[in-house]
């Protein structure tokens, strides 16, 4: 079993009619623009509004291939600080921006607080080592398969049932030890949080720009004005989400949700006897279309906006045999599962918890980077 | 149609057909609830799922 993907340098990753690039965007952009006015007719505006935000995030990852999980291994293997500078980049704009707005308004927003707990190591851990084996994490793995990666594709619908299968089991895993989420918002204010984030985020940069600085060989540059150019971009989308939705962007919920639609449906599930699904508020949102739920309608404009850019690119891709594809596969069901335990992705976590003033979100990054440290070792001696 | 094109074919017409199911056999939208278009400044705590609820 054998099918294509790119490497990790790849500039172009793929096109939906490989014969004649561009093609394809004219009915495409019809399509999407059909599916704004439709959701505004017939779900609400706002959702309509967010799908639009998800479509320019998709298109910017998309677009300038901003990868989290290559920007982590580029500065792992190749000493290439650049993707993690303009990771940086991303997370102070969006922290500079939301931190003053959740302070100005805190009935009306609220940030990504996720409790630190046995489960957000274990969680965050695994999700650092297995987004290098499926060459993506929440939001790679979205626009990836926007784009039309097979892997990518392949992988997604494992990560929505690892997603379920994490949440449905989140209590069992808290039982081992949490506390309370931390919000430097609420404990310290909007000034004290910034300067903390601000603080933690220029140690980030520091470590960074002397481990590439470390190797005795010439490093890459540091900054790639392409990559910087789409950190803020996202961080204003970010924000936009936050302004509009309430609550920061977020992807593995809807994953968890589609999937517990499907089970519930198939009569293989009971959310009302689950701990996570059985809340007021899960309960809801699972009777409801999914174009009603915020991380969902965001996660299908991401994969429509990289759609978009696929349908111009030319396509390149080397093999991937079995043994790799079972290896990905598993991975990816982890990332999901993982990704539950851990309150959220590179996205719910990092750049939500972390722009949000969540101390969840600080913890995410360190175990995330060490399980990345050895994802790539993994990765490399699979071959993908 | 190459097989990549089919395959982004097959991957969106999944997709698709489970939103269509999805919307066929989900709760009505009430649009008397509709929320205003900006959370900010609308008074109205948000109430959606998110990705570090638990």
């Amino acid at each position: 079993m054998q099918a294509t993907f790119p490497p990790a340098a790849s500039p172009a990753v793929s096109s939906i009619g490989a014969s004649a690039p561009g093609r394809a965007r004219w009915p495409l952009t019809v399509a999407i623009v059909l599916a704004v006015l439709a959701l505004a007719w017939f779900v609400t505006v706002r959702q309509s509004v967010l799908f639009v935000i998800g479509l320019g995030m998709g298109g910017l990852l998309a677009g300038a291939r901003f990868g989290f999980t290559t920007g982590w291994r580029r500065l792992i293997e190749a000493r290439d600080a650049s993707g993690v500078f303009a990771q940086i980049v991303l997370l102070a704009v969006a922290a500079g921006i939301s931190i003053p707005l959740l302070a100005s308004f805190p009935g009306d927003l609220a940030a990504a607080l996720g409790p630190p707990s046995i489960s957000l190591l274990i969680g965050a851990f695994v999700f650092g080592i297995t987004m290098q084996i499926a060459d993506g994490c929440g939001s790679g793995t979205l626009y990836k398969a926007g784009l039309g990666i097979p892997l990518n594709m392949g992988v997604l619908p494992l990560f929505a049932l690892g997603s379920f299968l994490g949440s449905v089991h989140l209590h069992g895993w808290l039982s081992l030890g949490a506390v309370a989420p931390v919000s430097l918002v609420r404990d310290w204010g909007a000034g004290g949080a910034l300067a903390a984030t601000f603080a933690g985020l220029v140690a980030c940069g520091l470590a960074a720009w002397v481990w590439s600085r470390k190797g005795g060989v010439a490093a890459p540059a540091p900054w790639n004005r392409k990559l910087l150019l789409a950190g803020i971009g996202l961080a204003l989308l970010a924000v936009a989400n936050l302004v509009v939705a309430g609550q920061p962007w977020g992807v593995v919920y809807g994953f968890g949700l589609w999937a517990a639609k499907v089970a519930t449906a198939a009569g293989v599930f009971d959310p009302a006897a689950n701990a996570f699904w059985g809340q007021a508020g899960n309960l809801r949102t699972l009777e409801q279309s999914v174009f009603l739920d915020v991380t969902s309608i965001t996660n299908i404009g991401i994969m429509a906006g990289a759609l978009w850019i696929a349908a111009r690119r030319p396509s390149s891709g080397k093999p991937l045999t079995g043994r790799q594809w079972a290896a990905v596969l598993v991975a990816g069901f982890l990332l999901g599962y993982s990704s539950r335990l851990a309150f959220g992705c590179n996205v719910g976590a990092m750049v939500s918890g972390i722009s949000t003033g969540s101390l969840h979100g600080w913890i995410w990054v360190a175990l995330a980077f060490a399980g990345s440290l050895i994802g790539v070792r993994l990765r490399r001696r699979l071959g993908v | 149609m190459t097989s990549r094109a089919s395959a982004i074919v097959l991957f969106w017409a999944v997709l698709i057909v489970f939103f269509a199911w999805d919307w066929t056999h989900s709760s009505p939208v009430n649009h008397r609830k509709e929320p205003a278009i900006l959370a900010i400044g609308s008074g109205q705590a948000p109430s959606g799922g998110h990705c570090s609820a638990f």
